[in-house]
């Protein structure tokens, strides 16, 4: 809402407040302000000129060359480069060292030889928008009303000393999208009444408007209020100053009086209203009903609409002639040949308004007002003073008496609220004279009940005031908010902890980045092709139901091909070495749930190397095994039952198949770690590219061992080292499971050291050599034990895994 | 000779030799040639026997200190000399210590993720629990349990993802107060809650505006909680997020599920409130949104709005980020560029 300061000094006292200043206090008691608009702004020496001739300057196709009395002796010769610059107009003149709005100065000056001492304005060079100036004058100069005097500051005669405030007004403060409302919120705040002027309304036609129109509502819910007005005798013309200025700073384009009034009104009140041309209207019944399926209606924009019941529509019985509280039609609108006037006011059901703006993509002033709610006390009004307006300034005679459908009558509404229960919410100390102060102060009535219980009246301007809270909030912001204490809540101490999956979470992230992988954040909604790549479940996609693009259509189902177009990203921008986690959701269906299953993951992305190449040596590439040992780390610090394994797994989409590894817990696969298929590294222009993923959440349920001090031995172990040779598809778990099930009840730790495959090893062969240590926490270890021990493991692997003992 | 005349002598002797070695071979020969098996202090002693008995404790007595000296003095300039040695080596093995260490590579925390855990921190000190739910919602807790029933004019507010009719891609993080009031147990104490998390608007991607973003809500309800606890527990927050001389402002504002409603600023912690390019000349920056709980809230979960009352607030993450570090693009949160990620590594 742009509310001008000069209006609004007509109704409240501002004297001794700067706009900025009033600014301010709006904000800070009510509404943000925005913005505080200068309308003058800088400009200077522009003023009033009338031009005394006017010719066609030779060898140029557009420009003129005037001479222009600008109030002094002589006249000025000005060229002039406007089609529509003519002799005899009152026009604008920036003199030469006048600044116009977008801070160019005017200098005397030469075209073709010809001097020019200044410039004739348009309106959009003294700093108006395009869209609030009249369309007559939109391409060229703007012409000033007969009566302007020549050498008079155009700043003041176009009232353009003045501030326009930019109220940011939020859906609960809909009365404030009138200048009453607004004036009535000022009025609070500075603890003054506002002043309106008195209405005369003179009903000077002989008719009665009751034989002139009927009104029939087919449902009252939909319009609980429809009152029309007839004026007749009307000339449809330019408005007067005054009015124009008032429209084009509150930022609409001043038409014809006629529709300039029903804007002016509804900027007044709030209070949209619509003309209709009376001779138009195809009958004398008024209907207002729903519309049918596949009706059409011809907005007064030009534009055909097929309507539904879905619409009101304002009929002549018959036809509609209005898209109710939206927008006219084009059939019975206001034209130059108009006399009579048939003016509507009226409310309309705010939802219905709302969904039809919605659906036709037609938002007005008006619509935006219906959808918000208008004050129903003011709609007689309105009404009276547009027509009041009409007959003034469009030369007309109001008819007598109003043609009136009302379900509702204007009512205050009475809120029964204690001091006490005002304190205990805002916890202050208010006195009970201080609340009925402030509720003066807003121009609500108020009622002592009992001692400390009030009832408040509301008018109906504040429609938005129902409940005790409401009333709280008009105290608290009256009162003021830096008035308020600053406490803290008095009551139960409460716990504040972390959950445990919250830990878990919290540990995961500090371990990877202990690791050296910096924690990535990437987008939930992906395309569906990213969306299933690398899933670890099979589920039917989850669409948005009305997407912006292609890119954000998706719920993911894996955080991997995000990190990837992370990690191609930096490479692309010439970092070799990438390193990156996240953790996050990824979104499952599961049949008979409305809403998703959502897991908590952990992905990283790797390539190039975890050290930096420096003085001391080049860092090694990060390989499967950099990946899997950040993971073996990260597994054993969970302190799990059931330890961590990984299968083989050539199955993975997306991955070598070959260099894949399948995450199991407790038998079921809660991730994979591995190489990203060559392919799909290169979409991402990645080349060897290392990527794991994991549900923590099912890290989060597993069993975790009790965590207990074991003794530190007290008696040294002892260790034997042995080389195999075996066939190449052996792998180190199956060597592995067997040095397990045969070591013995001393054996620790089974450390592979040497893996060896190639020259001086028969082909389709490969050496392992492990180191296994012997310990026995009671007592020393005899050398027989351990002997015996270690000859089991070699019978054990021989017969079992046909290996040679080296 | 006398016995005694020559121990004296060979303790002169021995003293004078001791001084002159030059390394720790000379000095172990000068051991043996007096303490060894054959040297001349041992042989010395063993004419100790033929000495009358009278004699012997004296000469007995001498013999043992000057034995004692002989190996002290010995000893001394073995550990003198071992000690030169070590220097001559530690000299040889000086290196540029100006000269780079091997990096360990250690990652960063993304900066979201470090202020919400601050803001964790922060409430868990003060008694609140941190409670996340769904990302995907149902449009009953989004919007109606938060006072937004459909065709509330506020709705237009927060552009939404849609999945279905009924389920969308949760606009804030205030339905997870819904679903904790539902199941809360007001016998047994009051809420203190904060949840954190992802949230998602119909919003072009550019440099203020991003699809997914990341929120914190606040929520108490308790019997007597006020208005002034809000601002109290405010002003703590600003203080701890922004320096202990912020200083915060209520303005009223409208959310439906709070009445009254406020937006808080704080004081600029740039300029302190002189006025600057960061505040825009006011003083004051707008940091998040708050409000005393609607009583329509309470009572869609079946809390006795005559009886409790409570507070909320909500903030988001990437501004508090782009605030506090100057960052002008909210892209950069989810490009995961490594020069922008490591450039957080910086712990306070």
């Amino acid at each position: 809402m742009l509310v001008s300061y000069n209006w609004l000094k007509e109704y409240v006292n501002l004297d001794q407040l700067t706009p900025a200043e009033l600014a301010d206090k709006i904000t800070l008691t009510g509404i943000e302000v925005e913005d505080v608009i200068s309308q003058g702004g800088n400009l200077t020496k522009i003023v009033v000129g009338e031009v005394l001739t006017e010719e066609k300057m030779e060898g140029s196709d557009h420009l003129h060359i005037t001479t222009v009395n600008v109030g002094e002796e002589e006249p000025y010769q000005i060229v002039c480069g406007a089609p529509n610059v003519a002799a005899g107009q009152k026009v604008i003149v920036a003199l030469p060292g006048a600044r116009l709005a977008g801070g160019l100065k005017i200098k005397k000056s030469k075209l073709r030889g010809h001097v020019s001492n200044g410039m004739i304005c348009s309106l959009q060079e003294l700093g108006f928008s395009d869209s609030v100036i009249p369309k007559k004058f939109a391409d060229g100069i703007y012409v000033l009303p007969e009566d302007a005097e020549p050498g008079e500051e155009v700043r003041s005669y176009l009232g353009m000393d003045d501030a326009v405030l930019d109220l940011s007004i939020t859906p609960n403060r809909a009365d404030a999208l009138s200048m009453r409302g607004v004036a009535y919120e000022v009025g609070a705040i500075l603890n003054q009444t506002p002043s309106f002027p008195e209405l005369e309304l003179k009903e000077t036609s002989d008719k009665q408007a009751g034989d002139l129109v009927s009104i029939a509502v087919e449902d009252e819910k939909d319009a609980p209020v429809y009152k029309m007005r007839i004026i007749e005798g009307v000339t449809v013309k330019e408005s007067p100053l005054w009015l124009q200025q008032k429209l084009m700073k509150a930022g609409i384009r001043p038409i014809d009086n006629l529709v300039d009034i029903t804007n002016y009104v509804m900027l007044e009140y709030g209070q949209p209203l619509h003309a209709f041309d009376y001779d138009k209207l195809g009958s004398k019944e008024i209907l207002v009903r729903r519309a049918k399926e596949d009706e059409k209606l011809v907005t007064l924009d030009g534009t055909e609409r097929t309507l539904s019941p879905e619409n009101l529509v304002i009929t002549n019985g018959s036809e509609p002639i209005a898209l109710a509280g939206v927008m006219g039609g084009e059939n019975s609108h206001i034209t130059d040949t108009t006399t009579t006037v048939a003016l509507e006011a009226a409310l309309f059901e705010s939802t219905l308004i709302r969904k039809t703006a919605q659906q036709l993509n037609l938002r007005s002033e008006s619509s935006s007002r219906f959808e918000k709610g208008i004050n129903v006390a003011a709609i007689q009004q309105a009404a009276d003073h547009a027509a009041a307006l009409m007959a003034e300034l469009g030369g007309g005679r109001v008819v007598e008496g109003t043609v009136s459908q009302e379900a509702i009558q204007p009512e205050d509404t009475r809120i029964h609220i204690t001091v006490e229960k005002i304190n205990r919410s805002l916890g202050t100390k208010l006195t009970e004279k201080e609340v009925t102060e402030i509720i003066e102060r807003l121009g609500f009535g108020s009622k002592q009940i009992t001692d400390g219980e009030l009832e408040v009246s509301v008018p109906p301007r504040r429609w938005d005031m129902s409940i005790q809270a409401d009333v709280i909030e008009e105290v608290a912001r009256i009162y003021g908010y830096h008035r308020i204490p600053a406490t803290l809540p008095s009551g139960d101490t409460t716990l504040g902890e972390l959950s445990d999956a919250q830990r878990l979470d919290r540990h995961t992230r500090r371990f990877l980045e202990g690791s050296g992988l910096s924690q990535a954040i990437t987008y939930s909604l992906t395309t569906t092709e990213k969306a299933n790549r690398f899933a670890l479940r099979d589920t039917p996609d989850t669409h948005l139901d009305w997407p912006m693009s292609e890119e954000h259509k998706t719920l993911r189902k894996s955080l991997i091909s995000g990190l990837l177009d992370s990690a191609g990203y930096n490479r692309a921008r010439s970092m070799k070495d990438v390193a990156l986690y996240e953790t996050g959701r990824v979104f499952f269906q599961e049949e008979g749930q409305v809403l998703l299953a959502e897991e908590e993951h952990v992905a990283a992305v790797l390539t190039g190397s975890l050290e930096q190449d420096s003085w001391l040596g080049d860092g090694a590439q990060v390989d499967f095994f950099t990946v899997k040992g950040i993971l073996e780390e990260l597994f054993a610090s969970y302190g799990l039952k059931e330890a961590i394994v990984f299968k083989a797994d050539s199955t993975q989409d997306g991955m070598h198949p070959g260099r894949t590894a399948a995450i199991e817990l407790n038998g079921k696969t809660i991730g994979f770690v591995g190489q990203i298929h060559p392919l799909a590294a290169k979409e991402h222009d990645l080349d060897e590219t290392y990527v794991f993923e994991f549900n923590l959440d099912a890290v989060v349920e597993a069993e975790k061992e009790p965590l207990l001090y074991s003794a530190i031995p007290k008696y040294p172990g002892t260790s034997r080292d042995i080389a195999l040779l075996v066939d190449e598809e052996v792998t180190h778990q199956q060597v592995l499971t067997v040095i397990e099930e045969n070591g013995g009840k001393w054996l620790r730790e089974i450390r592979l050291f040497d893996l060896y495959q190639g020259e001086s090893i028969q082909e389709g062969k490969k050496s392992l050599a492990y180191s296994l240590a012997y310990l026995n926490p009671e007592a020393t270890l005899v050398e027989e034990d351990v002997n015996k021990a270690f000859e089991k493991v070699k019978e054990a692997l021989v017969s079992q895994l046909n290996v040679e003992i080296r | 000779m006398s016995l005694e005349d020559t121990l004296r002598t060979l303790r002169e002797e021995a003293s004078r030799e001791i001084t002159a070695a030059a390394n720790l071979e000379e000095i172990e020969k000068v051991r043996l040639s007096y303490l060894g098996k054959k040297g001349s202090l041992t042989k010395a002693l063993k004419g100790m026997k033929d000495l009358p008995p009278e004699e012997r404790p004296v000469i007995g007595s001498l013999a043992n200190e000057i034995r004692d000296e002989i190996t002290g003095k010995l000893e001394d300039a073995r550990a003198q000399l071992e000690l030169q040695k070590m220097n001559e080596q530690l000299e040889s093995e000086v290196i540029d210590v100006t000269l780079p260490g091997r990096k360990v590579r250690k990652g960063a925390s993304h900066v979201l993720t470090q202020i919400r855990e601050e803001l964790e921190d922060l409430f868990i000190g003060m008694g609140y629990q941190v409670i996340e739910g769904p990302e995907m919602e149902e449009d009953n807790y989004n919007f109606e349990r938060m006072n937004l029933p459909k065709n509330h004019p506020a709705r237009d507010m927060q552009d939404t993802f849609y999945i279905t009719e009924d389920t969308l891609l949760r606009t804030h993080t205030s339905p997870v107060q819904a679903r904790t009031m539902d199941v809360h147990d007001f016998s047994k104490g009051p809420l203190k809650m904060i949840s954190p998390g992802k949230v998602y608007r119909r919003d072009d991607d550019d440099a203020t505006h991003s699809h997914q973003f990341q929120q914190i809500e606040g929520l108490v309800v308790d019997k007597n909680i006020t208005m002034a606890d809000l601002k109290g527990t405010l002003q703590i927050f600003a203080k701890k997020m922004f320096g202990e001389d912020r200083e915060i402002r209520l303005r009223p504002s409208f959310f439906p599920f709070t009445e009254p409603s406020v937006e808080v600023d704080v004081s600029c912690f740039k300029c302190g409130g002189q006025g600057c390019n960061v505040c825009k000349q006011t003083g004051w920056i707008e940091i998040l949104g708050a409000g005393v709980v609607h009583p329509n809230v309470l009572e869609m979960s079946g809390v006795d709005s005559d009886v409790y009352s409570g507070f909320a607030f909500g903030l988001g993450l990437e501004r508090i980020a782009m605030l506090k570090y100057g960052v002008d693009d909210i892209r950069h949160f989810y490009q995961n560029d490594q020069r922008f990620l490591e450039q957080f590594k910086v712990r306070r």
